[in-house]
């Protein structure tokens, strides 16, 4: 071969893979466009072999453990089916790895959907399967606590917990600081963490650090500062005119002069290791926490000897007298299931069995949360989840976690704002400006 | 680093007189280019140029949380500059872009100096020297997300640091990075702890380019230490004080995984906030791709403008035939 024809080959291997490669950057940067799942929807259940990915946010306390049972038992009465189910961090699944998934165009089969904005989003965006004539029974059998996971009257997920706040507290600290019924009215819980300070303790735990349990505060008292109608008028149109949602944070202002939290709250994390608002709970360094019906499980994890702490006890968010909120109105949300718009049929199947009687019985026994199945309900053993199910049951209305009803981008807005009045660089009405003005950008 | 300078004439001196027919020589020469530099390019291209151009259109358009490409199509999403008017006014932003730059002066102000003193003194002959050169350049070793939360664990309002402290009578330490008074503060300072290492092996590395015969000369005319260093070495180091001053001001303004990691959302969102963290935040959490991305382009055109400016009147001298002007 002489030195001509060498180049030559040079420059045109060098221009294939030019060529070649350039293809591929194409292919890639507009590879999300399809939106296609990569999983074959199978329509008979041959010997076929089906995988569904089952993505949850079990990673702690008793529940992975129930899940992997239950898809253990799944794929022993569907021999054809493989069931892939892996746990990731709350907030990382819900923030980061679905979103990226479905925006890709990858999604796993069955996933956590997180009802109110987030859910109204996926189903604008053709994401999601409708699951009303898959599985009707199913959704009959949870009643009520369905609504929040169906948008335009179909449904699009199934919620396999649902539950409300309260505070979880120190039943100890509470009788060395003389204090003999837990807080009915907000005087009294005022009057509560004066005599845990002067007893010694930290009265209140927040994880301020992770914003949200920050803004339940803010939820709390626009929850009760509030009228339902008003409150989902919000929801629906992002009217946040009526001067109760500026009266909320003034209220928590009120509150926060009291010096009621630990020291140094604003880096407080919320459930992550011995210094989380949890884990000050689970060993003693606060007496309280306001936090949603999961927190018996998260504590347990952060004890020292990983079990649900004895002196742990739970009461309901107290009254405020003479506003104008309903009283018996309660702060809460779940966790449900749906499946992604490109998932094989055997994914609802799969749903099904998770929302079975024996299996929400299992999950109630296990201590995991409040069932959505209204005969799974006597399952539960632990005295506290007995407690909040029947605050849920004895609640006139169930409103959702603001941030989650409003949708991440208000959600996010209001919580910034509520974190700038938690550290007082803000005032009660910039929060609701700062709402409007992330609403307007809708 | 002088080396530099003739790396460029040799090359292009090159193959001028090679006795090749013309067009041969051509073909060559091109297929050589295409070779060489064609892979480089390609992932140029699909992962900076791409980009770019993608971030900029999306920047144009109001996009939905849970965003579809499909979205970008649709003309009443398109909103103009309005995202680049959003985030110029926001508070918030003008913040994060104030932080960068007052993290790019801290650590020039700030990590320069104790670098080149550190280096100078690393430099002296004396017992263990490699010792201390290997714990001083630890720091840059670990991953960025080990030393953040270990700094994040020691630094907690009852953490390691404020027990020693307490042991030590301070009776009210304070929440170091809780307090969103101080926790940018004590940021730079975990940021010194973690980059000055880098910064250290650099100035060595530039002191064994500078010639022993010149301070032995000094020496010999009765000049002391400090005139060595002050007349000599630090003048000849300049070149590495330049780049790293170069690659410390395009880190501090591209700022992310330390803070992110280290403090917690809501002092980040109070004190902290840098241009990158607050494209994340508003771009993927709040769920508004379109004004993450002209954040996004915000922060990359700021980071090339500071850069053109620095490589155009700083690193000149120092780049020149490579770099600020490619063909002669």
């Amino acid at each position: 071969m002489n030195r001509r024809s060498t180049s030559r080959l040079l420059l045109v291997g060098a221009t294939a893979t030019v060529a070649a490669l350039a293809f591929t950057g194409c292919a890639t940067s507009s590879g999300g466009g399809g939106g296609g799942s990569t999983t074959e929807p199978t329509s008979q259940p041959t010997d076929e072999k089906v995988t569904i990915t089952w993505w949850h946010n079990a990673t702690s306390g008793p529940l992975p453990a129930v899940w992997e049972e239950v898809a253990e038992e799944f794929m022993a009465d569907h021999p054809n089916v493989i069931v892939e189910q892996i746990g990731y961090q709350n907030e990382e699944l819900q923030r980061t790895l679905i979103p990226n998934a479905l925006a890709a165009g990858d999604p796993p089969d069955l996933f956590q959907v997180w009802p109110g904005g987030e859910i109204r989003d996926q189903v604008a965006n053709g994401y999601l399967m409708e699951l009303d004539s898959l599985i009707p029974e199913t959704i009959a059998s949870v009643g009520g606590s369905i609504a929040p996971w169906q948008v335009g009257g179909k449904t699009y997920g199934v919620p396999f917990t649902f539950g409300i706040e309260g505070f979880w507290y120190n039943t100890e600290m509470f009788e060395q600081a003389g204090i003999s019924t837990p807080p009915s009215t907000l005087p009294e819980l005022i009057d509560a963490v004066g005599k845990l300070r002067a007893a010694g303790f930290t009265p209140i735990a927040v994880g301020a650090g992770d914003k949200w349990p920050a803004a339940h505060w803010w939820y709390q008292f626009a929850l009760h500062n509030c009228s339902i109608p008003t409150l989902q008028d919000a929801a629906a149109n992002f009217n946040f005119d009526d001067p109760c949602w500026v009266k909320a944070g003034e209220d928590l202002q009120e509150f926060l002069a009291i010096n009621p939290f630990q020291d140094g709250y604003l880096g407080t994390p919320a459930q992550q290791g011995a210094g989380s608002s949890a884990g000050l709970i689970a060993n003693g360094g606060a007496a309280m926490e306001l936090m949603g019906h999961w927190n018996a499980g998260v504590i347990g994890g952060l004890a020292p000897n990983e079990e649900v702490p004895p002196f742990l006890g739970w009461f309901p968010f107290p009254s405020i007298p003479g506003s104008p909120g309903d009283p018996t109105a309660a702060l809460g949300g779940g966790d449900g299931f749906g499946c992604s718009a490109g998932a094989p049929p055997e994914c609802a199947d799969l749903l099904a069995y998770i929302m079975s009687p024996e299996v929400q019985a299992k999950f109630a026994a296990s201590g995991s949360g409040i069932p959505t199945v209204p005969s799974a309900v006597s399952s539960l053993e632990d005295e506290n989840l007995k407690m909040v199910a029947e605050g849920l049951a004895g609640s006139s209305y169930v409103q959702l976690w603001l941030d989650t009803e409003f949708g991440t981008t208000v959600g996010n807005a209001m919580n910034d704002g509520i974190i700038n009045l938690f550290s007082g660089t803000g005032t009660p009405a910039d929060v609701v400006q700062k709402m409007k003005d992330a609403a307007a950008t809708l | 680093m002088t080396t530099t300078s003739q790396v460029g004439p040799a090359v292009t001196a090159g193959p001028t007189p090679a006795p090749r027919p013309r067009r041969t020589g051509h073909v060559r020469k091109r297929a050589e280019i295409v070779l060489f530099a064609g892979p480089a390019l390609i992932v140029f291209i699909g992962f900076v140029v791409v980009p770019v151009i993608l971030a900029t259109i999306y920047s144009f358009f109001n996009l939905p949380a849970g965003f579809q490409w499909t979205h970008l199509g649709d003309p009443d999403r398109f909103i103009g500059i309005d995202n680049y008017i959003r985030a110029l006014s926001s508070p918030e932003f003008l913040r994060a872009i104030g932080n960068n730059f007052g993290i790019v002066f801290l650590s020039l102000a700030i990590q320069g100096p104790l670098a080149v003193a550190i280096a100078l003194l690393l430099n002296r002959r004396m017992r263990g020297q490699s010792i201390f050169r290997l714990l001083i350049f630890v720091p840059y070793v670990l991953a960025e997300v080990i030393a953040g939360l270990s700094w994040k664990l020691l630094l907690q309002p009852n953490g390691g640091v404020n027990e020693v402290l307490r042991s030590l009578g301070w009776e009210n330490p304070p929440a170091w990075l809780a307090d969103p008074s101080i926790a940018f503060w004590t940021l730079f300072a975990i940021l010194t702890w973690k980059y000055l290492g880098f910064a250290i092996l650099l100035m060595l590395a530039g002191l064994q380019g500078v010639p022993d015969e010149l301070s032995e000369a000094a020496q010999l005319d009765g000049a002391s230490w400090w005139q060595i260093q002050r007349h000599i070495t630090i003048p000849l180091l300049g070149p590495t004080i330049r780049i790293w001053a170069f690659l410390s001001m395009i880190g501090a303004l591209q700022l992310f995984d330390m803070v992110w990691v280290t403090v917690a959302p809501s002092v980040r969102g109070l004190s902290t906030e840098t241009m990158a963290t607050y494209m994340v935040q508003q771009g993927q959490f709040a769920g508004q791709p379109g004004y993450g991305s002209a954040i996004a382009v915000i922060l990359f055109v700021i980071s090339l403008v500071v850069a053109l400016i620095y490589q155009r009147f700083a690193l000149r001298r120092d780049l020149a035939g490579s770099i600020t002007d490619g063909g002669h």
